[in-house]
């Protein structure tokens, strides 16, 4: 612990890809014990970097010191016996395995599994007292929630003695709850003299957790500062550029009539409900946000609306005629038909069919418009036209409506789908998670499009897992749990605490007890 | 039916079953491991060829049996070359390896025998003899004469090729491997997530490997039994589908050892009664030959279209790794 050589040193790192030059002379320094954060947008270059430190990746120049010492790392097994252990933004455990059976994989003591898997349950108990990551080592990763299986992740590394550790986006798929407590974890590593790497998009992590930041930016480190000598706003300018605004500026609503009414509304999926009678009205020039940690049954409630699920019970209504909900006689063109577009959760699956082309994704659902249209034939050229304007009004980068999906960042493929859906502006939107997975340039640019969609006095329901999104951006906030509305706040008078007990289900009796 | 009836279709079910096993536990390693095997039947054949021709040449059945599985794992080597270093279609490279070995062996038999693609018959040293074993008798009039536990012993027990009784060591053997040995877990693993293995710094191509070399050394051994123990020689496409049947043996036993054998036996059991009953007279109707020649399949068919239920593959099945990031 005495030693003052930096547990990191990076020097000159350099590696391309093809033409692509994704880390260009990269310095960086960690002192020991420090908690180290590293920002960028989208494709600025910190997963490879992570990657070469790991030795998933070989850089074409440049040096890696671990604790004042010059060490090459080829290969993971060498990023390891160097002590350093990286937790995957897309965990790497085996579903069906045990606790203790992941734990050990790769790290066994001998040929013989038994003397392997009771000394790792041994010190799996002592590690989690140790550093308060309690987790049953026999219990089964499918079983275990995500906050669980992070935990196992962390254990995995400490089994191997990582004094490094890299921590890639890791409360993308947290709650606040959860990621509060792995916040504690992660202070209580640091004070036992460990060395931590974040990489995380959220600007209020980094302030909260870091004692030092890095901003990565199109494959170069423009900047290494003291996280108590900045602010979330500079660390935005420094990463895209350019001042970028944070907090979504928007007047308050001024809510008219009823667009969408949902009366105990009931949807079933595999055999079980997922939604439990749910009621809420949506107005003209209104954004309804609903919080709620995913998989609480806002999925089903998009789907039930968008057209594509069938609902079991209640009743929906659109300016007061019924919209079928039954699935029989409707579907997402009839929905659209209707005037509601929407934005599904999952860009990749739902909303883009990633092999085809910009232009085609453009049109889709719509494709069957007279304009794209003539006779029996399609007008191709019409409708790379109207991609070509798409892309410029919506800012999608590189502007080439023959580009596959799949070859634009996460922040463009949301922008086609946004394009597509709020350009005719649907009476009622519905959107799903806006912003996940997209850079801060993209956030604040969909951001605006959302809110001078509802200042045109448009309709809106918002999903999303983001609390900061939620608060920034609804006019109306309902919580759901377990397939139930918990309740409705106005977003100036409740705060992320309040919303994050209701989401986790505790009532507001409950609450004050 | 008598007693002895019964014993005697058992007996015959544990002998054709035999085959099936070791390429269903040949299945089971490489799948385990994340790599289809279509390929098994090609296999068989290609060791079943080069065991008995080698066999008849050296007049050694022990170096018919090595040609086998080297046969064999060459075949599982150009498999693993195509579906994991290039990180082609696992499908593809195992129907190719089918072509091949149906092709190859009748070819090669051709020019080496002259007796229309087929080896000459084996005798003596370069065939399996079946072991009968301390105190068990060997004719059937001897055996007829013994009580209940006798007959079982003589008659079930008794007498089968040593590869009959290697097959079924390798079942608890199989089972230890996979879930008492460090090799096992990582076998394990690979097969359900490469990327967790990778992380590990554990080599998934050196893993998938192993796991094919040593379906191919069960792909010999169940060949070189077909060629050289159940029958006395090699003739064209003798392997009549046993590895179809071994795969779909696997997925009836969910990928697991012990339920593999009990599939296995089952399937043998089909394939005994089929060869026993070949003429059948309901009333006036005689029942096909080829009907009974195809029950065992239809059975098969039946069997896994209706008892399997929830059959979950190993999740990195048939996808070659590529490193993410």
């Amino acid at each position: 612990m005495t030693t003052s050589a930096p547990a990191i040193e990076l020097k000159g790192i350099s590696k391309s890809f093809g033409p692509v030059q994704a880390n260009k002379d990269i310095s960086m320094s960690v002192a020991r014990g420090t908690i180290h954060g590293i920002v960028g947008e989208n494709g600025a270059g910190k997963s490879t970097l992570m990657s070469i430190l790991y030795g998933f990746y070989k850089a074409d120049r440049g040096e890696i010191w671990i604790n004042g010492k010059l060490t090459p790392i080829p290969d993971s097994q060498s990023a390891i016996r160097a002590g350093i252990g990286m937790v995957h933004q897309h965990f790497k455990l085996v579903e069906n395995f045990t606790v203790v059976e992941n734990v050990i994989l790769g790290a066994e003591d001998g040929a013989m599994l038994r003397p392997s898997i009771a000394k790792a349950r041994k010190l799996l108990t002592e590690l989690s007292e140790e550093y308060g990551l309690k987790v049953d080592p026999d219990a089964v990763i499918e079983d275990l929630s995500v906050g669980h299986q992070q935990r196992v992740e962390i254990l995995k590394q400490l089994y191997r003695h990582a004094d490094i550790l890299i921590l890639d986006e890791p409360t993308g798929v947290l709650t606040p709850a959860e990621a509060d407590q792995l916040f504690r974890i992660l202070e209580r590593l640091k004070a036992e003299g460990k060395t931590i790497i974040l990489i995380t998009h959220k600007l209020r992590e980094i302030m909260e957790i870091t004692d030092t930041v890095s901003v990565m930016r199109r494959g170069e480190m423009t900047n290494t500062v003291k996280t108590a000598e900045t602010s979330p706003p500079e660390l935005a300018e420094m990463m895209v550029g350019r001042k970028v605004l944070l907090q979504v500026d928007k007047t308050p609503a001024t809510p008219s009539d009823v667009v969408l009414s949902v009366e105990d509304l009931r949807v079933s999926r595999g055999g079980v409900e997922r939604v439990k009678g749910i009621s809420f009205q949506i107005r003209r020039g209104e954004i309804l946000g609903i919080a709620g940690v995913a998989g609480n049954g806002q999925t089903e409630l998009l789907e039930v609306l968008g057209g594509m699920i069938a609902a079991s019970g209640g009743r929906v209504t659109l300016f007061g005629d019924p919209i079928d909900i039954t699935g029989k006689h409707a579907n997402g063109q009839t929905r659209r038909a209707r005037g509601i577009g929407h934005v599904p959760e999952d860009r990749q699956t739902e909303g883009l069919i990633m092999p085809f082309e910009a232009w085609e994704n453009v049109a889709f659902g719509y494709h069957k418009d007279a304009r794209f249209n003539s006779g029996p034939l399609m007008d191709h050229a019409a409708m790379k036209a109207d991609c070509v304007d798409k892309m410029a009004r919506y800012d999608v980068r590189p502007p080439n409506p023959r580009l596959p999906a799949r070859n634009f960042s996460g922040g463009n493929q949301q922008k086609i789908v946004v394009a597509r859906e709020m350009d005719r502006a649907p009476e009622l939107l519905l959107i799903g998670q806006p912003t996940r997975g997209v850079d801060i340039g993209a956030i604040e640019f969909i951001h605006k499009q959302i809110i001078a969609l509802r200042d045109q006095g448009k309709a809106i329901l918002l999903v999303s897992v983001e609390l900061d999104e939620i608060m920034g951006l609804s006019d109306r906030i309902a919580v759901m749990f377990d397939g139930h509305i918990m309740g409705e706040r106005l977003p100036d008078q409740t705060d992320q605490n309040e919303l994050g007990l209701m989401m986790a289900g505790v009532t507001e009796t409950e609450g004050a007890a | 039916m008598d007693f002895l009836t019964i014993l005697q279709i058992l007996d015959s079910s544990l002998r054709l079953a035999t085959p099936l096993l070791l390429a269903c536990l040949a299945g089971l390693y490489s799948e385990r491991a994340g790599v289809f095997d279509i390929g098994l039947e090609g296999k068989i054949l290609a060791a079943a060829f080069f065991s008995a021709a080698v066999a008849f040449t050296s007049g050694s059945v022990w170096i018919g049996l090595l040609a086998g599985i080297v046969a064999s794992m060459a075949l599982s080597g150009l498999h693993g070359l195509a579906s994991i270093t290039f990180r082609g279609n696992q499908l593809i490279s195992g129907v190719a390896i089918n072509f091949l070995a149906a092709g190859l062996t009748v070819v090669i038999a051709q020019t080496w025998f002259q007796q229309g693609g087929r080896t000459p018959q084996l005798a003596g040293a370069a065939r399996f003899d079946n072991i009968v074993l301390p105190g068990a008798e060997s004719r059937i009039r001897d055996i007829a004469q013994q009580g209940p536990l006798g007959q079982i012993y003589s008659e079930l027990i008794s007498g089968h090729s040593i590869i009959v009784y290697l097959a079924l060591l390798i079942v608890p053997l199989t089972w230890w491997v996979l879930y008492r040995t460090r090799f096992g877990l990582r076998l394990r693993a690979v097969g359900e997530n490469p990327a967790a293995v990778d992380t590990a710094g554990v080599s998934v191509v050196g893993l998938r490997f192993a796991a094919v070399l040593i379906a191919g050394v069960l792909c010999g051994l169940a060949g070189a039994y077909l060629a050289t123990a159940l029958n006395a020689g090699f003739v064209k496409d003798m392997s009549a589908g046993r590895g179809f049947i071994a795969l779909a043996a696997l997925i009836f036993a969910k990928w697991r050892p012990w339920y593999a054998l009990s599939a296995c036996l089952l399937f043998g059991f089909f394939d005994a009664v089929g060869n026993r009953y070949q003429n059948i007279q309901l009333g006036d109707f005689v029942v096909p030959v080829q009907f009974m020649q195809a029950l065992p399949y239809i059975l098969v068919v039946i069997v896994l279209a209706g008892l399997v239920g929830k059959a979950i593959p190993p999740r990195a099945g048939g996808e070659p790794y590529v490193k993410e990031r």
